[in-house]
């Protein structure tokens, strides 16, 4: 069901940006931990990076069908 | 200042103006004071053209009644004089009539145009004229009677023995028809002519009748020898009664004149006797005893004589009776014409004139006989007044011997002698001497005597030549008659032959022209005859035709309806099949219903396929249905069809969803929208269910609008209309919706073939399933 898709959609946006904030926020924070002395702009931008992909993959995957597919037609 | 000018201008303007108002007056000294002020005198304007307007208020009211009463009493006076105008104002005004009524009275009555007078002009013309012609036929019919008499004549003659069947009187009718018309007015109308011919004809006709003896008319031959028959014995008959009357009369005249003529002539031998013996006793010459016996002859012959001259005289009347009679008798005879009985008339005739003749004569005889008688007793009178006068003289002489002068010899005296011969020769010289007298008068006695005979002579030759003149022209006539009977008996034999020449002529004539009509007869029977014929084929054939066309019409008519039935009965099989397959078709669009309603809350009904199935075989020679059961769509088919109500439901999700995602299509479509798009949803307030318009404008392709629309048509259960509006989503909405929709086609699809299957197969049977 196309309505059903939206919530899927949405689902897995949802999903995505919990994933990628958590991914984002780890990763912020070993290399927070890791390579930059326990400061928290790593974290913070560790999670910016993940919200931001997050938001981005949402953002695409709600705008996929909006989005012209072109392709090269081959030279014969 | 302002309302002083203003109070000028009010003086100027209005100078007529009533003093006595109040308010004016006011005006006037509070304009005068200047003390006004604007309001006041706005107030005191407005007063003032209270005021003023009161007074043109009252001219408008006068005016307009003046116009109004004017106007009505026009129209009044009008409708009095013209009445169509008052018809058509009380048509358009609705009390207009009361008014009109009570001013002017009643309408007039509805005016009748005055049509021609009848006709009558023209036939009173006519009659009148068929009345003067009527008239003008009187007199001509009135000439026509008056004509014919002279006319008749002309006519006869005119008439040649034609053939025709006219009679006499009808050709002198005609005749005369013609020359009376040709003297008359030609003005008569021609029909009348006809008309009235037959009336004058038939006054003709007994006119010529009147005139005419026995009429000579053309008769058929049996009657006519039938006729001539009758009339043969008629004559005949009337010849012998005739003949027998004149016989019998001759007879009886015969008789009394024979009888006459013999007591004439025994009349005449008495008179003769008498006369005799007057003379012998005159002549006294025998002695006396045979003179009384003389004498007593005398008067036995006188007396004989007497007898016997009244025996002629009775004879004579009964014999002129007789003859006259007979004559009469004879004249009737001769009257009755006919011919046959004239030699008998004639010789009647004769007889009657020789007996009247004889008569005659014998009369003369005893007449001469009777003056001979006559001068004898004269003179045997004279004689014996001779011998009374001597008696008387003797008497006178010797009276007392007067008694017995028969005695005389011995008794008288010789005086009585003397004086007796001296009276005797006294006697004999007077006698002498009247003797010589009467010598000397002899002459002129005789001469007296012989003209006194001549004229008697005179008188009897007249009488004589009277009688034989008649005797003569009498024997004269006969004769005549005779000769004139010889030359009519000539005649009639010569016209009897002629008129044997003409009827031989006419019968050949009558030949000729009957053979000629008969031919002209025969062809016009054979040509009646052969049209009749023909008629009588042309009806026959046109009956067998007839005939033969109702038994071909009936056996048509009877070939056509036992078609008919055949017919009838095949189409009743073919209905009943028919019937029997819209039943099928009935049951299987049911069980398909039936198969729709199997839909639950989530899921789909079952597979329509087999329904469907069973409808495709069942109505396999059925066109439309089996396009009906291949237009619903596959996936129905396949997996069934939502119900309403699941759609419905689906619907608020649906809605809900739409709402949210309400702003974003092709063109925003960033979280950022979204997350307006849903804030928005959020903030909008809106009726949830809106009724839709009759159309939709364009503003009214909004979402939310069209969600609304949507959403009243479904809770009314319009799933069209609702599919409908949601069809006009467009961007994300549309999207979220698609699926929706796609099953909510999906179901209309179905159901609506499903109704059409349904209401086909019910029409189908309605229409098949006919009562028996």
């Amino acid at each position: 069901m196309s309505e059903k898709e939206f919530g899927q959609k949405w689902d897995r946006c949802l999903a995505d940006c919990a994933v990628k904030f958590g991914t984002g926020l780890g990763l912020g924070i070993v290399f927070s931990v890791v390579f930059f002395k326990r400061r928290t702009w790593p974290i913070v931008f560790g999670t910016g990076l993940g919200l931001g992909m997050a938001y981005s993959n949402c953002q695409n995957d709600l705008r996929s069908r909006y989005v012209l597919h072109s392709k090269v037609a081959k030279e014969q | 200042m302002e309302g002083r000018d203003l109070a000028g201008e009010k003086f100027r303007k209005f100078p007529h103006t009533n003093a006595a108002n109040p308010c004016l007056l006011r005006c006037f000294y509070q304009c005068v004071c200047g003390k006004v002020k604007a309001h006041p005198l706005q107030l005191c304007r407005r007063y003032s053209t209270a005021g003023d307007s009161g007074s043109t208020a009252g001219k408008i009211v006068a005016a307009s009644l003046l116009t109004v009463g004017g106007g009505l009493g026009g129209t009044i006076l009008y409708a009095k004089w013209d009445p169509k105008f008052r018809a058509n104002v009380e048509k358009s005004v609705p009390y207009s009539d009361q008014l009109f009524e009570m001013a002017l009275g009643p309408p007039p009555p509805p005016l009748v145009t005055l049509q021609k007078k009848p006709g009558k002009i023209e036939p009173l013309q006519i009659s009148s004229l068929s009345e003067a012609s009527k008239e003008s036929k009187q007199p001509k019919a009135k000439a026509k009677k008056s004509d014919p008499a002279p006319v008749e004549a002309p006519a006869a003659v005119e008439e040649a023995p034609a053939p025709t069947p006219q009679t006499l009187k009808e050709a002198s009718a005609e005749a005369a028809h013609i020359i009376s018309a040709i003297g008359e007015v030609p003005s008569v109308p021609a029909p009348g002519t006809s008309d009235e011919s037959p009336p004058g004809h038939t006054a003709a006709d007994e006119e010529c009748k009147d005139h005419h003896e026995p009429v000579l008319k053309e008769r058929p031959a049996e009657e006519v020898t039938a006729r001539l028959a009758q009339q043969d014995k008629a004559e005949q008959d009337a010849l012998a009664a005739l003949t027998a009357g004149l016989e019998e009369s001759l007879g009886s005249t015969a008789k009394t004149t024979l009888q006459a003529i013999g007591a004439q002539e025994a009349a005449l031998t008495a008179i003769a006797a008498h006369t005799n013996k007057l003379k012998e006793a005159m002549d006294s010459q025998t002695p006396p005893d045979e003179k009384s016996s003389q004498w007593k002859a005398l008067n036995e012959a006188l007396s004989e004589r007497t007898r016997a001259m009244e025996e002629a005289e009775e004879a004579l009347l009964k014999a002129k009776g007789e003859l006259e009679n007979l004559s009469g008798v004879i004249n009737s005879s001769k009257q009755s014409k006919i011919n046959t009985a004239r030699p008998q008339i004639l010789a009647a005739e004769e007889n009657l004139h020789s007996m009247i003749v004889d008569l005659d004569k014998v009369v003369t005889k005893v007449q001469t006989a009777q003056t001979e008688a006559k001068i004898v007793s004269q003179y045997s009178e004279l004689v014996n007044e001779a011998k009374a006068q001597f008696q008387q003289e003797l008497a006178n002489i010797t009276p007392e011997i007067q008694a017995n002068w028969k005695r005389l010899s011995g008794k008288l005296s010789a005086d009585d002698l003397n004086s007796l011969i001296a009276h005797a020769h006294r006697r004999i010289d007077q006698l002498n001497r009247e003797l010589a007298e009467q010598r000397v008068r002899e002459q002129i006695h005789i001469e007296v005597a012989l003209e006194q005979q001549k004229l008697e002579d005179q008188k009897a030759l007249e009488r004589a030549v009277v009688s034989a003149l008649e005797h003569s022209r009498e024997d004269m006539r006969l004769e005549q008659e005779k000769k004139a009977q010889e030359v009519r008996e000539v005649m009639e034999a010569e016209m009897r032959t002629q008129l044997r020449r003409q009827a031989a002529a006419h019968t050949d004539h009558l030949r000729d022209v009957l053979k000629v009509q008969e031919q002209e007869l025969r062809e016009e029977a054979q040509e009646i005859l052969n049209s009749k014929m023909m008629e009588q084929e042309t009806h026959y054939r046109r009956l067998t035709q007839e005939q033969l066309d109702t038994f071909t019409l009936d056996m048509n008519a009877a070939y056509a309806r036992l078609k008919g039935i055949e017919e009838a009965i095949d189409s009743h099989v073919i209905a009943e099949e028919e019937a029997r397959k819209a039943h099928q078709l009935w049951l299987s669009v049911e069980a398909l219903n039936y198969t729709l309603k199997s839909a639950g809350a989530d899921f789909p009904t079952e597979p329509l396929e087999g329904a469907v199935g069973v409808i495709k075989e069942n109505c396999a020679g059925n066109e439309f249905a089996q396009a009906l059961a291949t237009a619903i769509p596959e996936e129905s088919l396949s997996r069934g069809i939502y119900s309403e109500a699941s759609l419905r439901a689906r619907f608020f999700d649906i809605r809900r969803l739409a709402r949210r995602v309400a702003l974003i299509d092709e063109t925003r479509n960033s979280l950022y929208q979204y997350f307006l798009s849903y804030l928005q949803s959020v903030l909008l307030f809106e009726r949830e269910q809106v009724a839709p318009p009759a159309k939709l404008a364009p503003e009214d392709l909004d979402t939310f609008k069209l969600l609304a629309y949507a959403n009243y048509s479904i809770e009314r259960g319009d799933l069209e209309l609702a599919a409908k509006f949601v069809n006009q989503l467009r961007g994300e909405s549309q999207r979220v919706a698609q699926d929706w929709l796609k099953e909510a086609r999906l179901t209309l699809e179905t159901k609506q073939v499903i109704s059409l299957l349904s209401a086909y197969a019910n029409a189908v049977g309605l229409g098949t399933t006919q009562a028996p």
